[in-house]
């Protein structure tokens, strides 16, 4: 009976798809339904879920992982992997490219499908096929040429080959523009069109909103791991600011602990500061930015993702992302040098990374190692160190941050990521910073242990520090900070009070092109 | 979301006898922690049972006094780098270039004394400045040029083997003055005499004495510590488990040390080995310098941003490598009395092996230095062992690979079960 409704002009129906990781529900009973022919965009904040729908769709977690169904093309589907649903034309294009790069523009497209004759690959067909699919994505290259050697708009146009070379008929592509010039971005979006003439399908996850109003013939909005609503794009009706609303919601009673702020005298100010990426050459990635940081304030930082907050932050603290950066920074208003993270901490700067597990612990040690380990000088004497007296310090710890393990001597890769985030604040902690940057504080942990971390954070406002949190989801920002910076391309976009703060309002400066 | 934390008076367990403080959560159940550490005592379980197999398919012969003396100097030399290719490994890198480092020392240091005619003491101290120098040049590609160890140390294999030639023109140079022959081969003097054991004949008095000291200093320091754990309120084995564990190690050191009483008496690299192993696992235990080492194999972009100064810890292991493979090669030079262009030949896989023997992991972050001996001891066992049984070598160099795959099997094996990250 579905069969023959789902026939008629519906390409893609999921249905109640919930996923959940240890700790996090990713999806909620998400739906989503794409016609046949359309480019259907699907948009929402950063961790709404649209990645992770995508890789339900595409197998990438394999069927008996996640609960509901998908039927494609009228027939229910149990991907395995992502071969399975290859084999039967979904194609996914990831975000950070996966092509090969010592290998030909034409090896990459046929890189585990190659064409062979007896065993051998046929150089001959492989050339000419590779070819002819770059000319129907009107890509001007030479099938030899090695992937490394264009530019990351070639690269995206070669996905896409690659992707037709498999006789596609859904494509999927995960922020395809977010690395893309103009020119390149609007070269993509036509082929796009161009693709769906010939009658192939496509989803696009995008935040560019102006994008999605240009290409896009419907959009569905998640939110929090839900399916919010699908729009029709058709017409003017639907505006960016339609958009805006649906993606970041009005619920922020309950979810933050109360806070009076007490703000105090400035302790950071940044000036003019730019980085350049340290991978692409001559790339700004933050341009003249200056943010101010006042004691027991809580300052916001938002942003889409490309938008340079993290790397501002981990440039600020001791050069450890970028190169050329030039800039003032000011503690406790006399300028200060940030050469090293040694001189950053030593200043009483501390950066939570906003990945706990590659970037802020070592995951095989102990959480009494791991809380020590940025400051061993105030356990030691003359370089050798009181291991009690680091028990005691890692207990209060425990304690007074509630991790819940058995004990202190628990390896810190084995708690959860509320947890872990905990051990990170009192690592920081210990070291008497009075400066914290929180990237990303509470990224992949729990609505409960969300809370705990917000009480955290308030507490430590309390104690005179100066806190910046770095965030992608709108509500915690709203919730939590007292002021709040927008950054789009690298630059800070403006500035809001607690009060004047509105969801709306930000988007529209984390979305601010170029003048 | 506190309310289970906060009711913690359960908190002083039988035979803690702490008062006061604060109230803190309940620990968790005494004996428990022992039984989690299967990975790390593997390695001594495993150990005994190889002493075990070959005192019986040797009659005994190989824990008779000589041959334990035998088994301490012939592998003194592999057992001190072990110690350095132990901080190498915890940190994630490797260094193949030991064999040809100790080579190039025992070259030095013979064509200063046999050739110079430079005093003994003056010429070992420059040797190990050398193999100081050497560490420096290679910590330097890896640490600041950002050169893999593997390849650094690959490119000094084949350097410094070359530069062992150049410097001996390619022949032995010998003999080496006594001090260093008494150093590499031979034994304390005799201070207080011999005194009678019953059964087992006399034996050297003041070995023994020295044998009752270590005795003493271990179980005393190790008593310190559980006290101070206590003190802190920290897990600590249940008393029963505190004596078995010292019982067990005072028999196992006190048997070594009564058969070497009944030999000779200690030798002096047996002398020098200990305190090297003191000095290194207070180093990597205690020291600022051992734990960053630690930060830096488990999660080098953590350690970086925690404000660890990632280069400079490299490039001193690799200093100090270099140090411990120049003492080697004066070591070897001096039991051989002659300098040879193909010593150490090798050393470096049964340092590497003994380290990843000894529960070193792959990737860096895990090790101890008394693993990495206990390793090197179990390769030693194997060595002299089959060789006692009169097993042909290729038969011994099979035992050891497969020892080796297995060692390092388990390892994985333990961890994939316990189910714990990295």
């Amino acid at each position: 009976m579905r069969k023959a409704h789902g026939m008629t002009d519906d390409i893609l129906r999921m249905r109640g798809i919930t996923k959940t990781f240890p700790g996090v529900k990713a999806l909620q009973d998400v739906n989503l339904t794409v016609r046949r022919g359309e480019i259907h965009a699907i948009c929402g904040e950063n961790g709404a879920g649209k990645s992770t729908l995508m890789k339900v769709l595409s197998g990438v977690y394999p069927y008996g992982s996640y609960e509901g169904e998908i039927v494609f093309d009228g027939e229910p589907c149990r991907f395995s992997d992502i071969r399975d649903s290859e084999q039967r034309g979904i194609v996914i294009i990831h975000q950070e490219l996966a092509l090969s790069p010592y290998l030909s523009i034409a090896e990459n497209i046929f890189l585990g499908n190659e064409r062979t004759r007896r065993g051998l690959i046929d150089w001959n067909r492989t050339n000419a096929e590779a070819a002819e699919l770059l000319e129907r994505v009107g890509l001007r290259e030479n099938p030899t040429t090695r992937a490394m050697d264009i530019g990351v708009g070639k690269q995206q146009l070669v996905e896409i080959a690659k992707a037709l070379s498999k006789r596609v008929r859904l494509l999927i592509l995960d922020e395809p523009t977010a690395a893309l010039n103009d020119e390149d971005s609007a070269h993509l979006l036509d082929l796009l069109r161009g693709l769906r003439d010939e009658g192939i399908t496509s989803v696009i996850i995008s935040h560019k909103l102006n994008e999605i109003k240009a290409v896009a013939d419907s959009t569905t909005i998640l939110r929090d791991g839900r399916t919010i609503e699908t729009l029709d794009m058709e017409g003017d009706e639907v505006g960016e600011d339609r958009i805006i609303s649906g993606m970041v919601g009005r619920d922020l009673e309950h979810r933050f602990p109360p806070h009076e702020p007490k703000i105090g005298e400035e302790a950071l100010r940044i000036e003019d500061w730019t980085v350049h990426s340290p991978t692409q050459r001559g790339r700004v990635v933050v341009s003249g930015a200056a943010l101010t940081l006042r004691r027991g304030e809580i300052v916001g930082l938002a942003g889409l993702i490309g938008a340079g907050r993290t790397e501002l932050a981990m440039s600020v603290f001791g050069r450890s992302y970028g190169t050329d950066i030039s800039g003032r920074v000011y503690k406790d208003g006399r300028e200060i040098r940030l050469r090293t993270v040694g001189e950053a901490i030593g200043h009483g700067l501390a950066y939570a990374t906003e990945d706990r597990k590659r970037y802020g612990l070592n995951l095989i040690e102990d959480i009494k190692r791991n809380v020590s380990s940025a400051a061993l000088g105030k356990l030691a004497r003359r370089g050798w160190i009181d291991d009690n007296e680091e028990y005691r310090v890692a207990d209060g710890f425990r304690a007074e941050m509630n991790i819940k393990a058995p004990s202190v001597l628990s390896v810190t890769g084995k708690l959860s990521g509320g947890n872990q985030q905990k051990v990170v604040l009192s690592k920081w902690i210990f070291t008497d910073a009075d400066v914290l940057i929180l990237d990303e504080p509470t990224r992949g942990i729990d609505v409960g242990a969300k809370y705990e971390i917000y009480s955290i954070v308030n507490r430590l406002a309390d104690q005179g520090k100066a806190i910046l949190v770095i965030s992608s989801e709108l509500p915690e920002l709203l919730g939590l900070c007292d002021r709040i910076y927008a950054m789009s391309a690298g630059r800070v976009t403006g500035e809001v009070t607690r009060a004047d703060a509105t969801p709306e309002r930000l988007m529209q400066l984390m979305t601010k092109e170029k003048e | 979301m506190t309310a289970e934390m906060s009711s913690g008076k359960v908190t002083t367990r039988e035979g803690t006898a702490v008062s006061g403080g604060p109230p803190l959560p309940p620990a968790k159940a005494p004996g428990t922690r022992f039984s989690l550490n299967l990975r790390q005592s593997g390695i001594y379980i495993a150990f005994a049972l190889i002493v075990v197999l070959f005192s019986i398919l040797t009659d005994g012969e190989l824990l008779s006094p000589q041959n334990i003396s035998n088994i301490m100097v012939q592998n003194s030399y592999v057992l001190i780098l072990a110690i350095g290719m132990i901080l190498i490994i915890i940190a994630g890198h490797i260094d193949l270039s030991v064999g040809s480092v100790v080579a190039l020392s025992g070259a030095i240091a013979a064509v200063l004394m046999v050739e110079m005619d430079t005093p003994w003491p003056l010429a070992i101290l420059i040797t190990l400045l050398a193999g100081g120098l050497i560490g420096a040049w290679q910590g330097y590609w890896i640490a600041y040029f950002g050169i893999p160890a593997f390849i650094v140390t690959l490119a000094g294999m084949l350097v410094f083997r070359a530069l062992t030639m150049t410097v001996l023109g390619n022949q032995g140079i010998g003999p080496f003055p006594d001090e260093v022959r008494t150093l590499a081969n031979g034994f304390l003097p005799t201070y207080l005499g011999n005194i009678g054991l019953g059964p087992l004949d006399g034996a050297d008095l003041f070995t023994l004495l020295v044998g009752l000291a270590a005795v003493a200093g271990i179980v005393g320091t190790q008593w310190r510590a559980r006290q101070g754990r206590i003190g802190y309120r920290q897990q600590v084995d249940p008393l029963p488990m505190f004596v078995l564990k010292m019982v067990t190690a005072s028999a196992v050191v006190m048997v070594v040390i009564v058969q070497l009483a009944r030999f000779k008496n200690l030798p002096w690299v047996l002398v020098l080995l200990a305190s090297l192993v003191l000095g290194y696992t207070l180093l990597t235990n205690r020291a600022v310098f051992g734990r960053h080492i630690y930060a830096i194999g488990g999660n080098l972009h953590a350690a970086t941003l925690s404000g660890i100064k990632v280069k400079s810890v490299t490039f001193w292991i690799f200093v100090n490598m270099g140090v411990l493979s120049a003492l080697a090669g004066v070591i070897f030079a001096g039991r051989l009395n002659q300098a040879g262009p193909t010593a150490g030949n090798g050393f470096e896989l049964d340092a590497i092996a003994a380290a990843f023997i000894g529960g070193a992991a792959v990737q860096g972050g895990v090790g101890k230095v008394v693993g990495a001996i206990t390793g090197g001891l179990i390769m030693a066992v194997i060595n002299n062992g089959m060789s006692l049984i009169g097993a042909p070598s290729e038969r011994v160099m099979l035992f050891k690979g497969l020892v080796l795959l297995i060692a390092v099997a388990f390892d994985i094996w333990t961890k994939r079960r316990t189910g714990s990250a990295g």
